[in-house]
């Protein structure tokens, strides 16, 4: 960098370079492509590729030994992939540089023993360099609400409060993109909570977060997209709204007079009992359909009581898919 | 993040993990224990001499000579056991138990954590039996009055062997479980120095088979030829001492001092099996 020619030879070109660089959208917080591992004749990953933009938050989803936690591994290179390549925020994972904004939460969170709670994430912002200021490391703890145990030794905490120390170790070094394998496994409703808020607001800070968790209704409500594994292959991806496809609303509606029906019919698949009726909204819907109907229907004279979004939840789409990929096989 | 500022991190908490593991506090007691029993096992040694006069100087210093020997193998061992059980938690301990996930995310590469988990070893092995094999010649200075002619080269390759010994350590400890690497590295340890021992028990018999026993064995682990290095750089340098010591095979007496070129061996056997350690920690998956 110091020896840049452009900067010599004329500073009004080396800065419009460089504006011209810092317009440029920020490399994602993770890319790899055609990632592949054996153990022994058993493929664990076969051919994964995924993305993770900056302030995106990405769900990793699958069955038990689909291999998740081996495409997270051989992300942070502690796995040796058979063949892949992958980049982290911009640079090629082959250099360990390039996880210095990275944090980890392993799926096996484990930390020193002998040292406190405050050591170990001393020792981490060591290791990556980042120069945080004790009091920040200790606002780390209290984000995972160890702030009163940070003197104590680790091998005295329960698993759940290893789990939240494991947090804090990855959220210590001013992460860029924060990689979670199952962050919520020994924790309490309340930890759990806490889990969601902090990815929101890692998002909301515009780190890139990818996670894996069998929890579904957590990956529902902090996953802007999920990734979803079988058997070491992709079986699916994408936003929740193109995964989950098509919604539906359910309406409690009296009064209904035949151009109401006819109103209702014209909107989408019909199905009644009794005073409900459930439409099928088309799937381009750009969030004018609903309001659009409820209007309608009012001027046609109908009464209408509750109005209630549906949609398929994300753990029947996930059992549809498995069961479709595995049914193909047979 | 240099790879240097990493081997200094790695190595200062593995300094911190053996004083905050009880291996600290074992090696501790041993060592006052053993201090404290040859320091009474030497005014013993000098009563006799003195009250009964039975023993010529050049007597008393051979068995001053090899009292001093047989205490320092004791020390020794404890620094071979202590390394070698601190070496096997620390490298496959951490990566079975899952610590070492975490650190090996960070931006650091995988031989500097390694090299500096070694350095911390061999600072931490190295500065126990320099520590204790000092006092030791204190305690035999006090009680009987005998100072070895070269006690920092006699030290220096007994820290050498303990260096040689914790390489294997961290060796085996890539590979196999942390309890196995700690066994097998005791293990072959105490058979080299066996081997030794019937190698001079060969020489003292024109048995040449029995010789190549001791010979082969010290080119293998060069722990054995380090240590009887160092006993030679601790005993009494007359040639009663030298006599006794060709003719009764004595396993606390050495007949040579080291070569130049045995030290480079063991210098080399160092850096290869390090080197072999780094290749086996690098290809792991975790
Ligand atoms: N170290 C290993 N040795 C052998 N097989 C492994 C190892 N790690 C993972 N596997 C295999 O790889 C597959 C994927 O595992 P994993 O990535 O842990 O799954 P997930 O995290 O999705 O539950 C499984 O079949 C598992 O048995
Ligand atoms: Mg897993």
């Amino acid at each position: 960098m110091a020896a840049d020619p452009t900067a010599v030879s004329g500073g009004a070109a080396a800065g419009a370079a460089a504006d011209l660089i810092a317009d440029l959208p920020p490399a994602p917080g993770v890319w790899c492509s055609g990632l592949r591992k054996r153990y022994g004749r058993r493929p664990a990953v076969e051919d994964v590729s995924l993305e993770v933009g900056r302030g995106e938050v990405v769900g990793l989803l699958g069955p038990n030994g689909a291999g998740k936690t081996t495409v997270i591994k051989m992300l942070l290179g502690l796995v040796q992939p058979d063949a892949g390549e992958v980049m982290l925020l911009g640079r090629s994972a082959s250099d360990p540089a390039a996880r210095a904004r990275v944090g980890y939460l392993p799926e096996l969170f484990r930390y020193q023993p002998w040292l406190s709670a405050a050591e170990v994430l001393a020792l981490h912002v060591r290791l990556t360099g980042a120069g945080v200021p004790a009091r920040e490391q200790l606002e780390s703890l209290s984000l995972v609400g160890l702030r009163d145990r940070a003197g104590d030794r680790v091998g005295g905490f329960s698993k759940g409060m290893q789990q939240r120390l494991g947090l804090a170790v990855a959220l210590v070094a001013q992460p860029e993109l924060v990689i979670l394998d199952e962050p919520t496994s020994a924790l309490d409703p309340l930890g759990r909570a806490d889990v969601r808020d902090i990815v929101l607001d890692l998002k909301g800070r515009g780190v890139a977060v990818l996670l894996n968790s069998h929890l579904i209704g957590e990956v529902e409500r902090v996953c802007d997209r999920v990734v979803i594994l079988d058997r070491g292959r992709l079986a699916a991806s994408g936003s929740l709204a193109k995964l989950l496809g098509q919604r539906e609303v359910r309406l409690h509606l009296t009064d209904v007079s035949a151009a109401a029906q006819a109103r209702l019919a014209a909107t989408g698949e019909l199905e009644r009992a009794g005073d409900w009726f459930t439409v099928a909204l088309p799937a381009d819907d750009d969030a004018t359909t609903v309001p659009d109907l409820v209007g309608d229907l009012i001027a046609e004279g109908a009464r209408v009581h509750a109005v209630e979004p549906t949609r398929i939840s994300l753990e029947d789409r996930l059992l549809g898919i498995l069961r479709a990929g595995h049914g193909g096989d047979r | 993040m240099s790879s240097a500022r990493t081997v200094v991190i790695i190595a200062a908490l593995t300094l911190r993990e053996a004083s905050r593991r009880r291996v600290l506090l074992a090696l501790a007691v041993l060592t006052v224990a053993l201090l404290g029993l040859s320091g009474w096992g030497f005014s013993r040694l000098a009563a006799e001499s003195s009250e009964f006069s039975t023993l010529t100087s050049g007597e008393a210093r051979l068995a001053a000579s090899q009292l001093l020997n047989l205490v320092m193998f004791g020390f020794s061992l404890m620094a071979a056991l202590g390394t070698a059980f601190l070496a096997g938690p620390t490298l496959s301990g951490e990566t079975e138990s899952g610590i070492a996930l975490a650190v090996l995310a960070r931006p650091v590469r995988r031989s500097a954590v390694l090299l500096g988990k070694w350095l911390g070893l061999v600072v931490f092995g190295s500065g126990f039996i320099v520590l204790a094999g000092l006092a030791q010649c204190v305690v035999v200075w006090a009680t009987v009055d005998y100072w070895p002619p070269q006690p920092a080269v006699a030290l220096a390759l007994l820290a050498a062997q303990t260096t040689v010994l914790l390489t294997l350590a961290v060796l085996l400890s890539t590979a196999v479980s942390p309890m196995a690497s700690g066994v097998v590295a005791v293990g072959l340890f105490g058979a080299t120095w066996v081997a030794g021992v019937v190698g001079g028990a060969g020489a003292s018999l024109d048995n040449e088979g029995l010789e190549r026993v001791g010979t082969v064995s010290r080119v293998l682990l060069p722990t054995d030829g380090l240590w009887r290095g160092a006993m030679h750089a601790f005993q009494d340098p007359s040639p009663i001492t030298a006599s006794f010591a060709a003719a009764e095979a004595f396993p606390f007496l050495s007949m040579a001092p080291l070569t130049a070129g045995y030290l480079a061996w063991a210098a080399l056997w160092v850096a290869m099996i390090w080197g072999l350690a780094v290749a086996s920690f690098l290809r792991k998956d975790l």
